[in-house]
């Protein structure tokens, strides 16, 4: 009697042991390597520490995450460092658009998006064409109007060369027929000052770099460049709306992605794990306060997102020049 | 009155016992970490973040995170001139005029009267400082928003300025070192045009190269030099200052140190300490210079405690009586960098809270911190959040009491690292030179390069050249380049936008006055070494 009492029992705790494996076939074994595609303070460095926040502190994972920043170049330093790394099932990294755009304009960079495992796409992030208050703007057509009889001297402030905001603005001069002077600046807080300050005249920044220059009452929101009215802004009108001939928007992704070669296991992991990220409350409210839209993606349905946008940027980077 | 209201709540709340103990560990950490070359106040800030949650659980109290990671970042800036005088590595970039004066100060056996000096001018610089913080803050970040690209690359040339003077009387060799210095401050990825520079060979060109020598086929067989891991970030100031100041600096001592054990004989007593906290009134003019220009360079976002540090060297030696005993241990030479890159720090924590943006990396960080903590800094910060804003005001200047007694307690525990004999010394420096610049960006690449600075700045200083400049060249570079380009980019390549108040800048017939007096003092320091020896030729002849 006693032994099958023992018997049983360890049948039940060898079951157990089973399903738990089948359920959780990869755990990582030692601290993962998380990398930001841009340098420290920048929008995707504070969410990636958010996230590094979040998993710490609900104890999501069972070993830390330590976060690298790898900034060079628009995100080639870091594309080329997951591409090389000796162990893709602990090296992840936060990711933007520069994921697309910069082995688009550097082909020698031998970097193939699709290659990268999808884990997860937390948010997307959301462009406003803002104006300093004392331009005395609230419409889009005032703008267009102020902007043409300026001429060359209206300045649009930006985040670099051939960005998300260059390629916005590009789109702007040449669907309107304007001469707005794109300004390259090295981060969007810079850009956010400056026109506070008055030393440029519009912005397209996100919601989230804008937003204290909003509530101080010193910017003023033009139109959104998205699908549907952003619900922090409900009177500000999206750029369709505001136009008729206008069929355009703009989005940031915000993206966890494995390095090339991660095993299916380990990217079914870290999809469950940014997950419970997305759906924690600390999450949902930053994305919020701070205008992000989208769902979770993940997996095929990402990868699937990605060649879209791969396509729609080649198109549009055809199109003003920037690559061949 | 109401702000003084606020304030004294503000000291209450930052001297209740917990937020006191945080501020005493967070002091003593930023302090080793400090002094800890390449290690510096940025990694310890955010290493150190995902602790606040630990804070958190355990006080409750909304404010204890963010005292603790600032009192980490005023340590830091204690810490800074530790490695600076003691080693003679500048640990920051804000520390590197500090090496100036303090190493001839440790190697003439005065190094216990460089650290007190160093600790009790930042002390002064950071409650200067913290004073202007709490009484002005709302007119301040206004003042800042008046500078935008031609203003911030007035100062750049403002600062260039004060430091000609830096290289000793060699005019052509000082010249030399500030033009080498501009050139690898290109290299890498440009912010304007988004093209590599200087990188040796972008992959374009380099997969063109192999082809044409032959060399296709499997990625592997190729040998591929990775242009991308070496300049892609462009050369770190770091990376170079490691080099220079560590490596360049332990191989001069090497050579110059034969047969003898220890470099300086340096004497530890509590009396002497005393004597040189009384000492302290012969460095009050370096300290007042670097206390008020420290601030005001600091609170302009994108001028950061480096240039301020640097500025106010320059002037004080400008303005001294004996101008030839700075660089051979002068104390108003420790005291004028070292108030000023504290008084500069507390600044730059100014755009951060009221306009939310970081002047410094370590404030991005900081930044980065309050977001997570769901404070949103920006213009309304002070209006929204004063349950958190002005407890943390306290806590700098509890925290600069703090660190100026702990820094004063642990300088017997620094001086001893002088009385090491240099054979142990100099392994010592070996490991935390390879150590601190690998720990700055992850990248062994970076080592490399370092060891190879350090060996040129060897040959160089054999040579005569002084590199000071060129290090400081390297900081200031690529700020200035790209507050020129932006500028001339607004002005349609038209360079009267720095010098004429009278230039259009958006079509509404403005006139604009910060850049153009900025840019006439520059010239105008400039050209006055130039102008006086002129005269001086002229009346000896007549």
């Amino acid at each position: 009697m006693k032994l099958m009492k023992t018997l049983a029992l360890t049948g039940a705790a060898l079951g157990m042991t089973v399903a738990a494996t089948a359920a959780q076939a990869f755990e990582p074994s030692k601290p993962i390597d998380f990398v930001i595609m841009a340098g420290k303070g920048g929008g995707a460095d504070k969410m990636a520490r958010l996230m590094q926040s979040i998993v710490e502190k609900n104890e999501l994972a069972s070993v830390p995450m330590v976060p690298t920043n790898k900034s060079g170049g628009s995100g080639a330093e870091a594309l080329s460092y997951m591409s090389k790394v000796n162990d893709p099932d602990h090296s992840i990294m936060v990711t933007l658009n520069s994921f697309y755009t910069t082995p688009l304009r550097q082909p020698g960079l031998k970097v193939d998006n699709m290659a990268f495992a999808p884990i997860g796409r937390m948010a997307e992030d959301t462009f406003v064409l803002w104006v300093h208050k004392d331009e005395g703007i609230s419409t889009f057509d005032e703008f267009l109007a102020e902007v043409k009889s300026r001429g060359n001297k209206w300045v649009m402030g930006g985040t670099g060369k051939n960005s998300e905001d260059n390629i916005i603005t590009d789109h702007l001069n040449e669907a309107y027929g304007l001469d707005i002077k794109y300004i390259p600046y090295k981060g969007g807080g810079a850009v956010a000052k400056d026109l506070a300050g008055k030393q440029i005249q519009s912005s397209v920044n996100n919601p989230s770099e804008a937003l204290g220059f909003y509530e101080s009452g010193d910017v003023v929101p033009i139109v959104a460049f998205t699908n549907e009215r952003l619900p922090m802004f409900p009177d500000t009108p999206t750029l369709n709306e505001a136009s008729d001939e206008a069929d355009f928007s703009y989005f940031m992704q915000r993206s966890v992605v494995g390095a090339p070669g991660m095993s299916h296991e380990a990217a079914a992991y870290y999809t469950e794990l940014f997950r419970n990220v997305y759906k924690s409350d600390e999450w949902q409210k930053y994305k919020n306060d701070k205008s992000l839209m989208g769902d979770f993606v993940s997996q095929l349905d990402l990868a699937d997102y990605w060649a879209g946008q791969i396509a729609n940027h080649e198109t549009i980077l055809k199109a003003s020049g920037a690559i061949k | 009155m109401e702000i003084l209201a606020a304030l004294t709540d503000g000291i209450l709340i930052a001297m209740q016992p917990h937020n006191l103990g945080l501020a005493v560990i967070g002091v003593i950490v930023g302090l080793f970490v400090g002094a800890l070359p390449g290690l510096g106040s940025v990694n310890g800030v955010a290493i150190l973040l995902p602790f606040t949650f630990v804070i958190n659980e355990a006080t409750s109290d909304p404010a204890s995170p963010m005292i603790f990671l600032a009192a980490i970042y005023y340590g830091a800036m204690y810490g800074g001139a530790i490695s600076s005088i003691t080693l003679g590595i500048p640990g920051a970039s804000t520390a590197v005029a500090t090496t100036f004066d303090g190493r001839p100060m440790a190697l003439q056996g005065n190094a216990d009267r460089a650290l007190v000096t160093a600790a009790i001018a930042s002390f002064i610089g950071g409650t200067v400082a913290t004073v202007f913080f709490s009484g002005f803050a709302p007119f301040l970040s206004s003042v800042a928003l008046d500078f935008g690209n031609p203003e911030i690359f007035a100062l750049m040339l403002l600062a260039f300025a004060t430091f000609i003077g830096l290289g000793g009387d060699d005019i052509p060799k000082t010249m030399f070192s500030i033009f080498f210095g501009l050139l690898l401050a290109t290299v890498g990825f440009d912010t304007i045009s988004g093209e590599p520079r200087l990188i040796f060979f972008n992959d374009r060109e380099q997969t063109a190269v192999l082809e044409a020598v032959g060399m296709t086929g499997a990625a592997e067989n190729v040998p591929y030099f990775d242009s991308i891991g070496w300049f892609s970030r462009g050369i770190q100031f770091l990376v170079l200052a490691i080099g220079v100041y560590g490596i360049g600096e332990m191989i001069w001592t090497i050579n110059a140190s034969r047969y003898k054990l220890t470099m300086t004989e340096t004497k530890i007593s509590f009396s002497r300490i005393m004597k040189a906290i009384v000492g302290m009134k012969d460095a009050w003019k370096g300290t007042t210079i670097g206390s008020f220009l420290g601030f005001f360079v600091g609170i302009l976002p994108a001028a950061g405690a480096t240039p301020g540090s640097l500025m106010s060297y320059g002037v004080a030696k400008m303005t001294s009586r004996n101008p030839k005993s700075y660089g051979q241990g002068n104390p108003d030479g420790v005291a004028a960098p070292e108030a000023a890159n504290n008084s500069a720090s507390t600044g730059a924590m100014l755009p951060m809270m009221t306009l939310g943006i970081p002047g410094s990396p370590t404030t991005a960080v900081l930044l980065a911190g309050m977001v997570i903590w769901g404070l949103e800094p920006g213009p309304r910060m002070f209006e929204d959040r004063p349950e958190f804003v002005w407890p943390l005001i306290g806590s700098f200047y509890i925290s600069n009491i703090v660190a100026v007694l702990v820094n004063l307690a642990f300088i017997p525990l620094f001086l001893w690292v002088l009385r090491m004999p240099f054979t142990i010394l100099a392994p010592v420096i070996f490991v935390l030179s390879v150590i601190g610049t690998y720990a700055a960006y992850d990248n062994m690449y970076d080592v490399w390069l370092m060891v190879f600075f350090g060996i040129g700045a060897y040959l160089l200083r054999i040579l005569d050249y002084p590199l000071a400049p060129a290090v400081l060249a390297v900081v200031l570079g690529t700020t200035a380049e790209q507050k020129l380009r932006q500028s001339l980019l607004l002005s349609d390549g038209d360079f009267a936008i720095f010098y004429s108040p009278f230039f259009d800048r958006d079509g509404k017939g403005q006139e604009w006055w910060i850049a153009p007096i900025t840019t006439w003092v520059a010239v105008i320091l400039i050209l006055l070494p130039i102008i006086l020896w002129a005269m001086k030729k002229i009346r000896a002849k007549a």
